[in-house]
């Protein structure tokens, strides 16, 4: 008898001394916020993350108002590009770095594993107070006037010129790297030693691979911008020479550090949306994921190779013409890979039994813009396209696909397939479907055009524009009111649901997977009894026991 | 003719014969990236289709072994796609490749304009003009931050670094006004750092420079600034300081005091005036002062034009 079996035929439906869920065990805020349950504690993050992504959110919808007139007579020039500063910034390292991660990656992974908690519970508890901080930093100079040196903070322009907030940025930018690593050492160790009995590698979900993988780059990659924007801070303060060449440095080294973290940083957004849609399309075909050892090994390989094409950021910027072409080679060599997963995902539901529920039309928006995203990343590798779009809205289009196509809608379809799971409740499925169309459908109506307007020759961070750009950024802008729809849709049905919803049944997919054998929402420890594991991932092809 | 382009333009103006080479390269590259993924739309919105809970469909199918899938479908979409890096990277190398003996204009950014100059002195602001037909070299340094020069009808663009120059070439072959662009970040007023390259028939080009007139070429300002700054009373004629003479050193190779070997040109020249301490060249002693601060990026480019200058009229040696 499977485990599975055992469990629904001996601990039916909360019947037995079923212990109070993590939701209930406490109430008080103090027992939130010193928690050290990993179930909280992604709680936590979740509430934080989306905070920042409104805030960031709100600077987008005003650049995108203010980029509605060609004249840029909405704002100042300095004001543009302080809101474009936020919103990236915000966006990335207090929404898109931490989205999957530190919110389903703390919640789910001990759970898919079958363990009680994260390895080092009370060190995850610390990385969100270290989170918290470093965005304190940020937001207070937000506060105070702002930062205007662009997320990437290239030198020497934000250490000898900007006098706005630089450093109290940076200061939040770097602590936040900390959680970052704290978190992922977690991980790491929690996936080396929690497993559950018969919780072997290749019986883990893709979800716990891409976490693992995500993890490496969080250790390998984030102590590079932690000194690198160390460095800034010293440059801007006390004047040492590192990055400026007034003062003997090189501000193409900065691309270099920068680039050599921010490039695998895309894959800490882009592997973790693989792995949420690599567990709904096999839960909404009813089948086995389609070459699940490969796409396993991928995860791996793909966080491996990630290291070594920083320098296709660097093309028209003086590096060495043989350095680009090997770097254009080696982000073909990552750029195909990741692509071909969409082949996978495809034949995983070939003869499958679909089911077009909330999050597989989440998962199916997400393949159809992230093939987008990631080929038109294959043209920016080629090195004489990019010489005309690099640094143009084509880039910003191509970006924005990876990011919000994929990343934001995995995110989004994830939060609805575990949302029974997380909260106990059942979101409105009607509303549900609509704003899934909705995102997908304002996302294309915004950044599609603007890849013609960076084919046409518009340089990305421009506040005035030639006046032809216009209609095209109309488009761009009418898209963005769409989108902010179905940003607001799913916040309010889904925080209706808390107090509202339907309760949500154990497993209400009927979705294979350890997180749906304990219950809605699982018990403080996560499972009545601890787990043993005889089937393997994506078991929905395994002939129903007799129970 | 206007390139500047219309409100319903969904392609650029091509105003050189790399331009439309550039555009055939992402037109047919988007021919093979639709020929690869149309295909898998449509599958997966067909099985989304015809595999719904509910419908009749043939379900069965076996256990496939999976492999030999995975591998033609990573590894043949990737050759294929390998042919666009090759063609991309061979594009790539001939805009990187110098033509020799063309027309070079220095191009100085700073926050936030464009400062051109002719070889025959003429300077202008934010627009540039250029003969049609002509391999053109700009020859690019930034006073302050990291700048990009960017000429989207032409498909081209190259960051303008402070303290080191870089290069961009180009030969058009369509008169017209094109946008000229800052499309590296530089600050408040990044949006509006630019103007119009104006490309025109030889014959106008030289009638625009005459009308623009100057009294020196960049070269005989640059020797204007060999003394007024000094530097003749060291490195010419009779001077009581041994220092080298700089007649024909454009372009030679220079023995450094550590047994290497560095050709002056003119990256070389602007490190000597900026930071003489560096690179100690071998048989001088260093005396000469640092003139860093105190010489202009668009005076240096003078003096080096000067220093070239001097290679073709005399055949002297360093030594």
């Amino acid at each position: 008898m499977t485990y599975a079996a055992q469990r629904d035929a001996h601990v039916p439906h909360a019947t037995i001394d079923a212990p109070k869920d993590y939701l209930h065990i406490t109430h008080t805020v103090k027992s939130w916020l010193l928690s050290t349950d990993h179930k909280r504690i992604g709680i936590l993050y979740l509430i934080s993350i989306t905070g920042f992504f409104f805030i960031g959110a709100v600077a987008a919808g005003l650049l995108r108002l203010s980029l509605v007139v060609p004249d840029g007579s909405i704002f100042t020039n300095d004001t543009y590009n302080k809101l474009f500063t936020i919103h990236g910034v915000v966006m990335v390292w207090f929404f898109l770095i931490p989205s999957i991660p530190a919110t389903f990656g703390n919640f789910l992974l001990p759970i898919m594993i079958g363990a009680k908690d994260l390895a080092f519970p009370r060190l995850n508890t610390t990385s969100w107070y270290v989170f918290m901080t470093g965005a304190l930093f940020a937001m207070l100079s937000v506060l105070f006037g702002g930062i205007d040196t662009g997320w990437t903070f290239y030198a020497p322009l934000s250490t000898a010129f900007s006098n706005t907030y630089v450093s109290l940025a940076l200061v939040g930018v770097i602590i936040v790297g900390f959680s970052s690593i704290l978190t992922g050492l977690n991980f790491i160790v929690t996936v080396h030693t929690m497993r559950a009995p018969g919780m072997t590698w290749f019986r883990m979900p893709i979800f716990v691979w891409t976490m693992y993988a995500v993890s490496m780059i969080f250790l390998l990659a984030t102590p590079v911008i932690t000194m690198a924007l160390i460095l800034l801070v010293m440059e801007r303060t006390f004047k040492i020479g590192v990055f400026d060449p007034a003062l003997g440095g090189d501000p193409v080294l900065f691309e270099h550090l920068f680039w050599f973290y921010s490039h695998p940083a895309v894959y800490i957004m882009v592997l973790p949306g693989m792995g949420v849609i690599s567990e709904i399309v096999p839960a909404f075909a009813r089948k086995r994921l389609f070459g699940y050892k490969f796409v396993a090994y991928a995860s791996i390989g793909l966080a491996t190779i990630t290291f070594f094409v920083w320098g296709h950021h660097m093309f028209v910027n003086g590096q060495s013409d043989y350095a680009s072409v090997t770097f254009s080679f080696l982000s073909f060599a990552v750029a195909v890979p990741s692509a071909v997963k969409v082949y996978n995902w495809t034949a995983t539901i070939h003869k499958g039994t679909l089911v077009l529920d909330t999050p597989m039309l989440y998962a199916m928006g997400y393949i159809g813009l992230f093939v987008i995203g990631g080929l038109t990343g294959l043209f920016l590798a080629t090195l004489a396209i990019d010489e005309h779009v690099h640094d143009t809205y084509f880039v910003v289009a191509h970006f924005h696909y990876i990011m919000v196509g994929g990343t934001v809608l995995a995110f989004l379809g994830g939060l609805h397939y575990w949302w029974p799971k997380f909260t106990g409740r059942m979101y409105n499925e009607a509303w549900g479907r609509v704003s899934a169309v909705l995102m997908f459908i304002g996302f294309n109506v915004t950044f599609f055009p603007q890849f013609i307007l960076g084919y046409l020759g518009m340089p990305r961070r421009y506040h005035v524009y030639p006046a032809e750009f216009q209609l095209m950024n109309i488009m761009s802008s009418a898209g963005a009111t769409i989108l902010a729809f179905a940003y607001v849709f799913p916040f309010v049905y889904l925080l209706y649901s808390l107090w509202f919803g339907k309760k949500a049944p154990d497993n209400p997919w009927d979705a294979k997977g350890l997180e749906w054998m304990t219950t809605s929402p699982p018990p403080l420890h996560n499972f009545i009894k601890p787990p043993v594991v005889d089937f393997e991932a994506y078991d929905y092809e395994a002939k129903v026991p007799e129970a | 003719m206007n390139g500047i382009g219309h409100a319903l333009d969904i392609w650029p103006a091509a105003a050189s014969a790399s331009a439309v080479e550039a555009d055939h390269l992402i037109l047919s590259f988007t021919v093979l990236t639709l020929f690869l993924t149309v295909p898998i739309f449509i599958a997966f919105t067909w099985f989304a289709i015809v595999y719904r809970k509910g419908v009749k469909a043939d379900r069965r199918h076996s256990e496939t072994r999976s492999s030999a899938i995975e591998m033609t479908w990573m590894i043949g979409p990737f050759i294929l796609t390998l042919f666009f890096f090759a063609w991309g990277a061979q594009l790539f190398m001939h805009h990187k490749t110098l033509p020799a003996g063309g027309l070079q204009i220095d191009a100085i950014g700073r926050q936030w304009m464009w400062k051109f100059q002719h070889p025959g002195g003429q300077s202008e602001i934010n627009d540039l003009h250029v003969p049609v037909g002509e391999n053109v070299v700009m020859h690019m340094i930034s006073q302050d931050v990291i700048h990009a020069f960017y000429l989207p009808a032409l498909r081209i663009q190259m960051d303008v670094l402070p303290d080191r120059y870089t290069n961009l070439w180009f030969k058009a072959d369509k008169v017209g006004s094109y946008h000229l662009f800052c499309s590296e970040y530089c600050g408040t007023d990044h949006s509006v750092m630019g103007g119009t390259i104006t490309v025109m028939e030889p014959a106008a080009y030289q009638q625009w420079l005459a009308a623009s007139g100057s009294d020196m070429s960049l070269a005989s300002a640059g020797e204007a600034l060999f003394g007024s700054y000094g530097c003749s009373g060291c490195h010419q004629g009779q001077s009581t300081v041994r220092a080298p003479s700089l007649a024909g050193l454009y372009g030679k190779p220079v023995p450094m005091e550590d047994g290497r070997t560095v050709v002056a040109d003119d990256s070389y020249i602007r490190d000597k005036i900026l930071n003489p301490n560096d690179n100690l060249i071998a048989g001088y002693k260093q005396v000469m002062p640092s003139f860093k601060g105190v010489i202009a990026e668009d005076d240096l480019l003078r003096l080096v034009a000067y220093i070239k200058s001097t290679g073709v009229k005399t055949t002297g040696s360093l030594q």
